[in-house]
């Protein structure tokens, strides 16, 4: 079997045991719907890199690293750089995940990430300039993920802001001035929901995941603006769902983008 | 429009059904309305209303007789493919012939067809076929083609009115499969024909007045 | 989107640079059976988009881990030509055409009967010959008319329909360089019986009222597009004169 996500069969007790919870209001592992697990986030982590942030969302584990470095710009964006984003769902993570060429699953995972924080304009691009139409930075985002136990979306998606929150451009090592902090002027935040039965949750874990029908992820930043979505897997919202899910991504967002803020202030004192 | 050629309904799936009635095949209920999950035309009989799709692949039923072509040996059966979306395999036991372990090339090769009828079919869409009937058997020589499985009543008729019909026009040897796949059998020109005629029921299988068109299309003859 | 246009992508009088209203769709057209080879198929003009999609199947499996004991799999893959767009894009799958294949085979999912045919995949191929914006919701447009034809059971046609944000303004179904200079995008598919959403994805910068007010619109749509789908259905077996 490819990567998946999924676990496979899913033992239907488990269904109807979290379904049962579900309609007295809690989950398997005590939260409310709308709670998120406990968010820790440890910034440069790895200093060979030019920025990084290991997080943990729960049980589910992903590691960020920054990398900078000249490059050439596209032909039609000529005063601006350059940002490229990438996930390995390492098979040490997961007994579902292999190795072997992106599956489709990393492909979309890396593509929702790059779009909350490039429509969010968090990184200043036209600050990564180095000579016009000739050299500009290029910032890399790999994620690896190091366990995963549900919500690889917003685990990334997290990781990715923290990381590039601390990241440095390494002007000196490239003989192109001083270093500097990069850019960062947003803070994108994505939310995920799994549809269970006709419940909705935030932050799914991996029970939660294997036997959700629908998932919607909403990416928010600071302003209260949204800048991404992504709807996933086989069943359906109503236009209603829809909108509630969008509301609560912006509640939750903001809790979530304190927690990321007080990590980052934190490590830099 | 042409009377003679009138449309018979055509419903799209999701569409509404607003007929009184059971629901019966094609069809499914939802907040107690009855829609089409199908392409096709509405059937009503005996209290259900049905949607006949007008396209889509055979989905075999047991007791339907059906040409099918021998895509692979094993040593004790063999794997025939009936146009439907899962191969279906021919045991030895299923067969009039005495056959040892190993040995099953020696009656059936590949790219052979045969009529055959289902025998049993299981929810997890597996299939059996059988030889060990009356007039089951290897088709020999002749011609095949395939059709849409939803038009084979048509090609058939009432009470098979038009298929003989074909048969007496051409003095050709015709076998229709509930799969959709014909075997023709006779002279080349009426081979010929009894395609040109099929293609013809296959293709205005869902208006009235057919069989006087394809009666009226044989006596002319070849245009 | 994201790249700055030094033209006005909206009017004075609140028209759009090819002179629709904010509201209105791109010129449509569409055509049922166009691959006689394939189970089912069509074809769907939608402004400067041409695009075929072809079904196969349901068939067994292959490769034989990917089968479900309880379901078929809808395998639809995206596929751009390689003269689709202005410059040249190099042929085979890239990530985009990675990710879309994904979410809209997970849409058409939604409305197929996939238990009814288990250990089987149903192909779906979506070929975009020219791109002008909008050709996931295009594509799941053609996609849900050849599972149809295919004559495969749904319990809906998916309508795919965009809108999204230019020059500030919320419009409907956005053309090549609004796509390319506006300020935001939602694709959507939508379930025209029941009112789901089985598609939805967005990129851009958008408030809530915005964003709410372009999915209204494209639901609105949705109904425009579904009744052009009913009638390119029909038509194909509108009697033996219709030659295609």
């Amino acid at each position: 079997m490819t990567t998946k996500f999924s676990e496979g069969v899913v033992a239907e007790s488990k269904r109807t045991y979290i379904n049962k919870l579900a309609q007295q209001g809690t989950r398997i592992d005590g939260r409310g719907f709308d709670d998120v697990r406990p968010i820790k986030i440890t910034t440069g982590y790895i200093p060979r890199a030019e920025g990084s942030a290991l997080v943990e969302l729960g049980e589910t584990k992903v590691l960020v690293g920054i990398k900078i470095e000249p490059g050439e710009p596209f032909p039609d964006t000529p005063d601006m750089g350059i940002m490229t984003t990438n996930v390995e769902l390492v098979p040490l993570s997961s007994p579902t995940f292999e190795p072997g060429p992106p599956t489709e699953e990393a492909i979309e995972l890396a593509r929702v990430v790059d779009r909350g924080i490039r429509e969010s304009h968090a990184i200043n691009m036209e600050k990564l300039v180095i000579e016009e139409g000739e050299k500009v930075w290029v910032v890399f985002i790999d994620m690896h993920i190091l366990n995963y136990s549900g919500n690889l979306f917003d685990a990334c998606g997290i990781g990715a802001i923290a990381a590039l929150a601390t990241a440095k451009v390494p002007a000196e090592r490239h003989g192109v001035g001083e270093d500097f902090p990069l850019p960062v002027e947003h803070y994108p935040v994505p939310i995920t929901f799994a549809k269970i039965g006709e419940w909705i949750v935030a932050d799914p874990n991996l029970d939660e995941e294997s036997i959700a029908s629908a998932r919607l992820t909403v990416t928010t930043n600071e302003e209260g603006m949204i800048n991404a979505m992504q709807k996933g897997l086989f069943g359906t919202f109503t236009y209603d769902e829809v909108k509630k899910v969008i509301n609560r991504s912006l509640d939750i967002g903001k809790k979530v983008r304190e927690i990321i803020l007080g990590d980052i202030n934190g490590e830099e004192n | 429009m042409d009377e003679e050629k009138k449309m018979r309904d055509i419903v799209v799936p999701g569409e509404e059904i607003d007929i009184e009635g059971k629901p019966g095949r094609g069809v499914f209920v939802e907040n107690g309305k009855l829609y089409s999950a199908y392409l096709g035309i509405v059937d009503t009989r005996m209290g259900y209303v049905n949607v006949i799709p007008l396209s889509g692949c055979y989905m075999p039923k047991k007791g339907d007789r059906v040409i099918g072509k021998i895509v692979d040996l094993a040593p004790m059966n063999w794997v025939v493919d009936i146009n439907a979306p899962y191969y279906a395999p021919l045991h030895v036991n299923d067969v009039p012939w005495r056959v040892e372990f190993g040995d099953t090339g020696r009656f059936l090769s590949i790219g052979d067809v045969i009529l055959a009828k289902v025998s049993n079919v299981n929810e997890m869409g597996q299939v059996w076929i059988t030889l060990k009937e009356q007039g089951l058997r290897k088709l020999e020589g002749g011609h095949i083609i395939t059709i849409s499985p939803s038009k084979v009543p048509r090609v058939i008729g009432k009470s098979g009115s038009m298929i003989q019909m074909l048969k007496d026009h051409t003095n050709c040897r015709i076998y229709v499969g509930q799969n959709g796949t014909i075997w023709i059998s006779g002279a080349p020109d009426g081979i010929i024909t009894v395609i040109k005629a099929i293609r013809m029921i296959e293709r205005e299988a869902h208006t009235y007045g057919l069989t006087d068109r394809v009666k009226e299309f044989l006596e002319r003859g070849d245009e | 989107m994201g790249m700055k246009a030094d033209f006005k992508l909206i009017d004075d009088n609140g028209l759009r640079i090819d002179g629709r209203l904010p509201n209105q769709l791109r010129p449509l057209r569409m055509e049922v059976g166009v691959v006689q080879r394939a189970n089912g198929s069509a074809f769907v003009e939608w402004g400067g988009n041409k695009i075929i999609a072809a079904v196969y199947g349901p068939r067994e499996a292959y490769p034989k881990h990917i089968q479900d004991p309880n379901r078929a799999v809808i395998r639809a893959r995206y596929n751009m030509a390689a003269f689709s767009v202005d410059e040249r894009k190099r042929p085979g799958p890239d990530r985009r055409s990675v990710e879309l294949s994904k979410v809209i085979s997970e849409a058409l999912t939604s409305v197929v009967f996939v238990e009814r045919f288990p250990r089987t995949s149903i192909d779906v191929y979506i070929e975009v010959l020219q791109a002008d914006a909008g050709t996931r919701v295009a594509g799941i447009t053609a996609a849900s008319l050849a599972l149809a034809d295919a004559g495969i059971p749904m319990r809906d046609i998916i309508v795919g329909c965009a809108a999204g944000k230019v020059d500030g303004v919320v419009v409907l179904d956005l053309n090549k360089e609004e796509d390319n200079y506006g300020e935001a995008d939602v694709p959507m598919a939508i379930l025209p019986r029941t009112g789901e959403i089985a598609l939805l994805q967005m990129d851009g910068n958008m408030t809530y009222e915005e964003l709410t007010n372009a999915m209204d619109m494209a639901i609105d749509a949705a109904k425009e597009i579904h009744e052009l789908q009913v009638k390119a259905l029909k038509e194909k077996y509108r009697g033996d004169e219709h030659d295609y």
